[in-house]
Formats: C-alpha cells, structure tokens, sequence
C-alpha cells in the first residue's frame, strides 16, 4: 500500500531523475528526433514541482491529475499530450483514494496505456514509448501472479521496460518525428520509450 | 553557441513582444502567453487559427492579419504550442461562423491542437482543422504518421485566409484549405544545421562538403545525405522529386523559394532562375512566383521549392487582398 504521501515523494523523484537525464534524452532525441524531449520534460516536471504546495494532503486522483494537467500545459511537443493524459488517465481511475496496492495500480497503469495509445494513434511496434510500457505491465502482472510479490514484479517491470527500450533499437519508428527516416531510425532508442523507463525504475524504488 | 539573445527562457515572448511592438497596427499578444491575434478582431467570418514551434518566423505571427490568419500560436522553438495556449487563441477569434485550424502534419502538433478542439467545442465553439502535409521528402503511408507540413502551410493560410475573408462557410473554407494541400507539393535541403537556443548546440552535423536532402524545417534528417553540387543541380534534382509526386503537366502553378534563415536572397534567385527555367522547359506555366523567407529554421542555411498546382478559384483567392506583417497581397 502507498499513501498519497508517496506518491508525492514518487512524483518529486521523478522530476530529480528526469532532470538527471536531461541531456541524455535530448541527446537521443536529437539523433532521431528534434532534440528537445529532455528540456521540454524537465521544464514539464519543474512546473510540476511548483503546483507541490497546493497538492499537500489531496487524494491521489487530484494529484496524478494536475500533473497531468500540468505535464499537458507546460512540456508541448508530443510528450506533453502523451504523459499528459497517461498521468490525468491514471488520476481519473484514482479519483478520491488516500491509498492504492498493486492492483490499482496495475488498473491505472492499464488505463495510461490506453490513453497513450488513443491519444498517439499507436501500438506497439512503433518504436514509442508504447513499446516498454505494455510489456513493463504484463511483466509485472505475470511475476505477481508467479510470486505474489510486488518488490519482484516492479523489478521485472523494470526489467522488461528497459529490455522495451533495446527492442526500440531494432525497429522502424513508424510515429513522431523519428518516422521520416524510416530504416535510418533503426540502431537508435526511442527517447520517449527511455523517459518511461527511467519513470517506472523510480517508481519500483520506492514502493 | 553564438546568438543574439537575453535568455533561452525568454526567447519565444520577447521575440513575440517585438513583433507586437513593430507592426501594433496589425497584431496583438494575448495575456495569457505566446498567442498573437489580429489588432481588431473582424466579425462574421470564419476565423483561422495556426502555429507551432517558434524558429520559423516570420510564420505564423507574421500572417496574422486581413486576408490571412486570425491567429497564430508560438511554442517553445521548435516544439509544438500546448493545449491550452491553443485553446485561448481559438476563444479569442471564434465568431459565430467557426473556427479553422491550420495544423501542420507533426504528431505533437495535431495532438495538442485536437486537445485544444475538443476543449473548445466543449465550450460550444465550431472547430473544424486541416492538416498540412506538403513535404515530398518524406515517404506518405497509411502505417506512418505521414507527410511533414513545410513551406507550403503559407499559401493554405493566405487562400484559405482570403476564402474566409469573402465571408465563405465554415465548410467551405475547410474544402478550399484542403483543395491547396491536395495541390501543394515542397521539398528542401540544408547546407548547415541550426540551433535550437535551449539546446545550445546544432541539432545534427554536416561536414564543410556535404549537404541534407529533404531536411524538414526543423533540421530533422531528410531522405539522404550527398555532397553539395551546384544550385543549377539541387534544383534539378528537387523538382524531379516533386514533379513526379504530382502530375503538373500542363498546369499553372505558383512557386515559393523559401529560404531556411541563413540563406542569402542572391542565392535564393539563383535558385529561382533554374526553376522557372525547368518549369518553362517542361510546359508549366509560372503564375506568380514569391522569393523569400517565410517558414524558416532558425538560422539554417539551406531552401526548399514550394509548387501549387492552381485552378481559377485559387488563382482569385491567392491574388485577393491580403495585409499581414510579412505578407501581402
């Protein structure tokens, strides 16, 4: 169980690491992309930082759904509008709760998925950030079948967004600015798919 | 890094203010951020709404104006204006004829002007969007998110601009809009990169010789990499590109040389001297040609040759009256 006390300390770590790995996500992006995911991320959980006042004591569904909203005002580019609604999806399936398990979880983070991929056009496949949250879910859900232990599944979670990440290397990017160079896009990471990993790894170490 | 800025945070207002503060007869900035609107706003028309990163200027605030847009929203350079920015612009123009929203074909662009529709229409306002996919360089698939939006997005503003001006529907507008993107066709190279100022360095590298062919407008890799050969040959090859993209045998068409930012305008006409020369050789008749900047890349060396097949009606709408800053008719 984490209490919305934690997800505002997950929320606030999020935005350290993103910060961390401001110009290693640009960097990617500027390989494949228009260089810009790391500032724009950054800038978007900055702004989220400053909202943390007004958040102290709220629900966990107000809180995912302003830095949504937040996220969705403040970052632009296509991140803003995917992270924007993952996060404001995940809110809305929390509306009211103090606390959340695994389970809740598993249903916010299955809901964030679809927002994604109605807001995106896209699957899996396409070299999107897609490609390590869907697996990142079912790997955490099959180890908590296995082992019916949340630590083990949000590791294999993890395990399997970054393995995500590597398979983003083998494929075309048939979305976002990374798709007009077609074969050229192949060997390269997917910023997108890499800020979401860097999102789970935080969020598996610190429940 | 070598620019003449204050500050990277700062970049996208201030150049917004200055471009308030010169031309205050045609444009005025919102409160509420980086929204430039036309100074009186005009009743009974259809209003037209387009935007995007900022770095292509003078596009869009420079074609807020009669005859052309309505508004314009900048976003951070480069990147795509958000939501809700989107969402006070198309509040300030909507009349009671509708609102159209000039989109270029980039998957950040279409999703935050369609979040700002859906917020708008919540609100009861009419909004209807084209998307603009002009870029030949780029492979067009129902799998891929498609075509870019380049040069061409200025003559959708300018006909589409003067459609609404007549007093045309809401439909209307949005059928000829859509008429100039059936008909537009761009393609472009760069001989240097640019660089974005929160970046600090450019977004990709070229060596002294080489060039990039089929660059979009925001320094993203085009279709190949060669080295640079004389104007005569670049163009040659560009509009072999485009010209076996879209029948324009025996058409009119209006042509648009577009420089990147840090082309000289001597260069920009020797460019324009091979492409009237090769259209004339091929049977296309020029109908008005227009040399200059209109959707740069920040300071990037490099063009791109812009061809609108024309028709009666797009002949009379581009040479219909229009007043804008970096426009006019």
């Amino acid at each position: 169980m984490i209490n919305q006390y934690k997800v505002l300390q997950i929320i606030r770590q999020i935005g350290n690491k993103i910060n961390e790995h401001k110009d290693f996500l640009t960097e990617l992006d500027n390989v494949i992309g228009d260089g810009d995911h790391g500032i724009n991320m950054a800038r978007g959980f900055a702004e989220v930082e400053k909202k943390f006042p007004t958040l102290e004591g709220k629900d966990i569904g107000t809180i995912l759904k302003t830095v949504g909203m937040t996220l969705v005002s403040t970052v632009g580019g296509a991140s803003g509008p995917l992270y924007g609604t993952a996060f404001m999806k995940a809110g809305a399936a929390l509306t009211g709760k103090s606390e959340m398990d695994i389970n809740d979880f598993l249903n916010v983070f299955q809901q964030a998925i679809e927002g994604v991929m109605q807001r995106g056009r896209s699957t899996t496949g396409e070299k999107t950030m897609l490609d390590a949250m869907v697996p990142a879910k079912e790997a955490i859900e099959k180890t908590l079948a296995d082992t019916n232990d949340v630590k083990k599944a949000m590791e294999a979670g993890v395990a399997a967004a970054k393995e995500g990440v590597e398979y983003t290397k083998t494929i075309i990017a048939k979305k976002g600015r990374a798709s007009y160079l077609g074969e050229r896009s192949i060997g390269h990471q997917d910023p997108g798919a890499t800020s979401f990993a860097l999102i789970l790894e935080v969020i598996a170490s610190m429940v | 890094m070598k620019k003449i800025i204050n500050e990277v945070g700062l970049v996208e207002e201030q150049m917004i203010l200055g471009m308030v503060k010169a031309y205050p007869q045609y444009l005025a900035k919102l409160d509420c951020g980086n929204v430039v609107v036309r100074a009186r706003k005009k009743e009974g028309k259809v209003a037209l709404i387009s935007g995007g990163g900022s770095g292509h200027e003078p596009a869009h605030g420079g074609f807020v104006g009669e005859g052309m847009l309505d508004a314009a929203v900048a976003g951070a350079v480069f990147t795509s204006p958000t939501p809700d920015q989107i969402y006070e612009g198309i509040k300030a123009i909507a009349t009671d004829k509708g609102v159209l929203m000039v989109i270029k074909n980039y998957t950040g662009d279409v999703m935050n002007f369609e979040m700002a529709a859906e917020m708008a229409q919540a609100e009861g306002i009419e909004v209807k969007q084209v998307v603009v996919n002009d870029d030949v360089a780029v492979k067009d698939s129902l799998y891929t998110v498609g075509r870019r939006g380049v040069a061409g997005t200025v003559f959708v503003h300018k006909i589409a601009g003067a459609k609404a001006e007549e007093g045309a529907s809401l439909d209307e507008v949005q059928a000829t809009a859509q008429k100039v993107i059936d008909n537009v066709r761009t393609m472009g190279i760069a001989i240097t990169p640019c660089t974005v100022p929160a970046a600090g360095k450019p977004g990709f590298e070229l060596s002294e010789n080489e060039m990039e062919v089929g660059i979009g407008i925001h320094g993203e890799p085009g279709t190949h990499r060669e080295p640079l050969r004389p104007a005569d040959e670049i163009v040659d090859m560009l509009l072999d590109r485009i010209l076996s993209d879209l029948d324009f045998t025996g058409s009119e068409v209006a042509v648009m040389i577009n420089g990147s930012g840090g082309t000289p305008l001597m260069e920009l006409f020797i460019i324009n001297n091979r492409v009237a020369d090769v259209l004339k050789s091929k049977g296309i008749k020029v109908y008005r040609t227009f040399v200059g900047e209109f959707m740069t890349s920040i300071e990037m060396q490099g063009f791109s040759v812009t061809l609108l097949r024309m028709d009666d009606e797009l002949k009379r709408l581009l040479d219909a009256k229009a007043d804008t800053p970096a426009f006019k008719a």
